[in-house]
């Protein structure tokens, strides 16, 4: 049985017809070819499918379609502007915040999440705010240079 | 050496980081392929026993499913790594829960689920081994029951995979020596040590495409695998084996890969040849993607280890002699054991200077899924016991720990265990005044101290000094016989050609760095090619701290051939500007249409290493490290954090300082995790807490301050002075962490991971100590595994 979802994905409206149930990590990837966006866990624990909805950080392995039907929705590939990489995303590839990847579009997103909330984070305020995001690789000390690189870029803007 | 405006040294980006900060590197399953199904695994609900039957469900229409069982095998049924014990689908035998028996495919994914609860099977159980222990006393008491493999499987005695005896001498003279050593020593400091199973928890579990390849009469002509990997070749061989197909009609390329720690080392033969038997049955491209829980369930862990050390000492610290056994739990199957058991036992001794000492080790089989490669190899294992071991023995004599290290330090011109002689420079004991200076240590020992009296809190800070060796163990490398090719592409570009793979730790980018140094052109200018076993030669697994040294150095090399054949055949100048590089190279296609230059690995010397007695160069080469760690234990909560951690580690010539650093921060990161936070729950050989909601790993909220340190010091086996970084970092942190509990509340812990239930059981007395645990808090309980004689 499917429905028809409408969401809103990094700017453009997207309808799919598609089981309500059907995880928006599945939706993203598989319907609309949005692969940046990985599974870890499936179980909202590492954060690799975080995306934003409605500007809110969310784990979209948790989120049954239906439940952003109407929304809008936030994915790495709509991070960058016509190929020009987000201060965030160069502060990563700049600092080693990125090593084998797979973490990285969900840790970009919630870096973007707390940047908007929290303009000038300390660093305890980044531990926090990266603490749903799992990465095995980097210790996370490159990401956090990376993230404090990036508040201070946007400062300066 | 290498000027101020050298590449090696310098940090530019990583080469695939800019497709992995847009979201746009393609990981396996990010990829398909027209026409392609989906595999799954139908695995073992039982750790030992024979499988009686196995039953459909009938609701289930099975004519739209690819089957395949064990007798579909064209080849072999075995996985090749050292032997062949190991089936790829079991036959009739289980020898561990979540063994794989029969594998499925369907044009949907979807419908997999249901298919795999499906089927039923039955078992005649037979009883199980879940312990070293167990193991052992099957053994001892001639159960054979629990005998689990007779010995002649692995050409070693019953239950045990591989044994090695070494001594630091010839054999007798050791003997004499140790007992002679024991004989006049001022004290004799026994321990046992226990390290437990850590799962790699790369967040891309592992994954697949496979595609097989018939001819008219259906008959397999060729297969290939792409996916997530360490070691293209290795998966390989394995498809040789299961297909019965030469090698150049076996091909694994290498995706993009989301981490791997030695996780996808062997494993990637067992998900590959599946996926391949499934695609050569139903006609399809097969993908298979285990999730996390089938991951965590059914794929490789470290090894447990169990380490007991006995060691004479004089009264002013001198290290007399030592005899240390190591003994890993294996698994089911021999898998890569004996080569973690041999990094193990070389390792076992530490970086000390031992008169005589000899190291008994082996690998026992249980019922567990076989344990694996994961970073460090054995090394974190046995160097957990030696260096919990060298603050023990400094209680006894009395001497601080870091000064018991001092007097014992293996120097420039000593000879290790093995009776390598170490010819380059090594200097431990400014590696320790530096670590010590750098963290802190004096200062913080005496507040930690004072302010422990009046606080719930204690703190305490502890130190580990260790080694790590680089590249394959003796006449490994040798073996390996590793080659490495660059070519120029069209555009005059050079390319290297290499099967050693990216996944997180840098080898895409130190290796173009690396070319771009010798033939003195931009870094940018240099491209790495997709490891593709159709198209690039065979330089190694990507493994044992060798890429960036070994595999380095043959870059080095090859670069270097490259710019003589345009010196020689397209007028380059002797010192040349990037663009007449690129002008000569032109030139030289435009003539000879192509140029790729290839070098073969060459040992720097006649590799002097007896394999039985185990013995002599054991490594090319060493990194050194002191690391230190501060830690809070929380009397209220019984939890124990890392507070501050300091690594100052000697791997040569640091190749790229940002690389470099994520490498150590990474590796400690997954060494706090080891120590303090990642516990394995067994239950009949089963991990119960497969999931990431309750296996914990440490999170950002968790890790303290990392402040990495580097000392430079040029070695000649790497390219530009390079040594091996990759596994030294995982090798430090656990026993720093558990040196320094013990300086915070002064109770010595010998087993990790060390969790708060159990630092609360200790304390409160909650329940007996543990077997192996040696200080406890009421003197006395000190008995027999305390036996810290004045001789």
């Amino acid at each position: 049985m499917s429905t028809t979802v409408q969401i809103t994905v990094n700017g453009q409206p997207q309808r799919v017809n598609v089981p309500p149930m059907k995880r928006l990590l599945d939706v993203l990837r598989e319907d609309l070819h949005l692969t940046g966006t990985k599974e870890g866990c499936g179980e909202g624990e590492c954060g690799a499918c975080a995306v934003l909805l409605n500007d809110e950080l969310i784990n979209s392995c948790l989120i049954p379609v239906l439940q952003a039907n109407g929304a809008r929705v936030c994915t790495i590939e709509g991070v960058a502007t016509e190929g020009h990489l987000h201060p965030i995303q160069r502060c990563f590839l700049e600092r080693g915040g990125a090593q084998c990847g797979i973490c990285t579009p969900g840790m970009i997103l919630a870096t973007h999440h707390l940047l908007d909330t929290h303009p000038n984070p300390t660093l305890e305020e980044i531990q926090e705010g990266l603490a749903g995001n799992l990465c095995r690789c980097t210790g996370y000390m490159r990401i956090f240079e990376a993230v404090q690189r990036a508040a201070e870029e946007q400062h300066a803007l | 050496m290498l000027n101020d405006d050298s590449i090696l040294g310098s940090s530019p980006v990583r080469k695939e980081g800019r497709a992995k900060v847009l979201g746009t590197a393609r990981y396996i399953d990010d990829q398909s392929i027209p026409e392609m199904w989906h595999g799954t695994t139908v695995r073992s609900s039982i750790a030992r026993g024979r499988i009686r039957a196995i039953h459909f469900a009938q609701e289930i229409d099975w004519t739209q499913f690819a089957i395949v069982r064990s007798s579909d095998i064209p080849g072999e049924n075995a996985i090749i790594h050292l032997t062949k014990d190991h089936p790829c689908l079991a036959d009739g035998e289980i020898n561990h829960p979540e063994e794989p028996i029969l594998l499925l495919a369907h044009p949907r994914k979807t419908a997999l689920l249901a298919a795999v609860a499906g089927i039923r099977i039955d078992y005649d159980e037979l009883p199980g081994i879940f312990t070293i222990e167990d193991s052992e006393a099957a053994v001892t008491n001639n159960d054979v029951d629990r005998i689990i493999w007779e010995g002649s499987e692995h050409g070693g005695t019953a239950n045990c995979f591989k044994q090695y005896l070494m001594h630091s001498g010839v054999a007798k003279e050791t003997e004499e020596g140790l007992a002679g050593a024991f004989e006049t020593a001022d004290f004799i400091v026994e321990g046992e040590y226990r390290t437990s199973a850590q799962e790699q928890l790369y967040i891309e579990p592992n994954g697949v495409i496979a595609e097989c390849e018939k001819d008219d009469k259906g008959n397999v002509v060729g297969v290939c695998v792409r996916g997530s990997m360490q070691c293209p070749y290795y998966v390989v061989h394995a498809l040789t084996v299961v297909f019965s197909l030469p090698e150049e009609k076996c091909r694994a390329i290498q995706t993009e890969t989301g981490g791997a720690f030695g996780g996808k080392e062997d494993f990637p033969s067992v998900i590959g040849s599946h996926a391949a038997l499934l695609a050569m049955k139903c006609g399809h491209p097969v993908k298979m993607i285990y999730d996390r829980a089938e991951d965590m369930a059914a794929t490789t862990k470290r090894h447990p280890c169990r380490t007991r050390h006995r060691t004479a000492v004089s009264k002013d610290g001198k290290l007399l002699g030592a005899e240390i056994e190591v003994a890993l739990d294996g698994g089911a199957y021999a898998t890569l054991s004996p080569v973690v058991l041999s990094r193990a036992t070389i390792h076992a001794p530490g970086p000390y200077r031992w008169p005589f000492v000899r190291v008994r080790a082996k690998a026992m089989a249980t019922n567990h899924p076989p344990h694996g490669a994961f970073r460090g190899f054995g090394a974190p294992q046995s160097l957990f016991a030696m260096e919990r071991h060298m603050d023990k023995i400094a209680r006894v004599v009395g001497l601080a720990p870091e000064e018991l290290r001092r007097r014992n330090f293996l120097q420039t011109g000593d000879r290790t265990a093995t009776g390598q002689l170490l010819t380059e420079p090594v200097d431990m004991e400014h590696l320790l005044t530096r670590a010590l200076r750098e963290s802190h240590y004096h200062e913080k020992l005496a507040r930690f101290a004072e302010e422990n009296s009046h606080s719930p809190i204690k703190r305490g800070i502890g130190i580990a000094t260790f080694m790590h060796g680089a590249g394959f163990t003796g006449s490994g490398e040798r073996r390996l016989n590793s080659v490495v090719q660059i070519e120029l592409l069209p555009d005059g570009r050079p390319q290297i050609l290499v099967s050693s793979t990216e996944f997180g730790q840098g080898t895409n980018t130190i290796l173009c760095q690396v070319a771009a140094q010798t033939l003195q052109i931009p870094y940018e200018a240099v491209t790495i090619a997709q490891p593709d076993t159709q198209i690039v030669p065979n330089s190694g697994p990507t493994v044992a701290s060798r890429t960036a040294m070994i595999v380095g150095k043959l870059v080095e090399r090859a670069s270097a051939q490259l710019l003589e054949t345009l010196r020689i055949g397209a007028c380059l100048p002797g010192s040349h500007l990037p663009d007449q590089f690129f002008f000569a190279a032109k030139q030289y296609l435009a003539e000879h249409g192509s140029l790729r230059t290839s070098v073969r690995y060459e040992p720097m010397k006649p590799v002097d290493w007896d394999e039985e007695l185990f013995h002599g160069d054991a490594y090319p080469t060493y990194a050194w490290a002191v690391y230190v760690a501060e830690v809070a234990v929380d009397l209220n909560t019984y939890s124990a954090s890392v507070t501050r951690f300091d690594a100052l580690q000697e791997v040569g010539k640091v190749m790229h300082p940002v690389l470099a650093k994520g490498q150590v921060e990474g590796g400690i990161a997954q060494g706090i995790g080891y120590a303090l936070y990642e516990k394995c729950v067994w239950k009949d050989g089963r991990m119960m807490n497969n999931q990431m909601t309750n296996y914990i790993m440490p999170t950002s909220a968790d890790l303290p301050e990392i402040h990495v340190h580097f000392e430079e010091v040029p070695s000649p086996h790497g390219p530009g002075g390079a040594k091996g970084i990759g596994e030294l970092p995982m090798d430090g942190p656990a026993p720093a962490i558990l040196n320094a509990i013990e300086n915070a509340i002064g109770v010595s812990f010998n087993t990790i991971p060390l969790l708060p239930e159990d630092i609360f059981e200790r304390l409160t007395g909650f329940t007996e100590p543990s077997r192996g645990g040696s200080e406890e808090l009421d003197p006395d309980r000190v008995g027999e595994f305390l036996p810290e004689v004045n001789a």
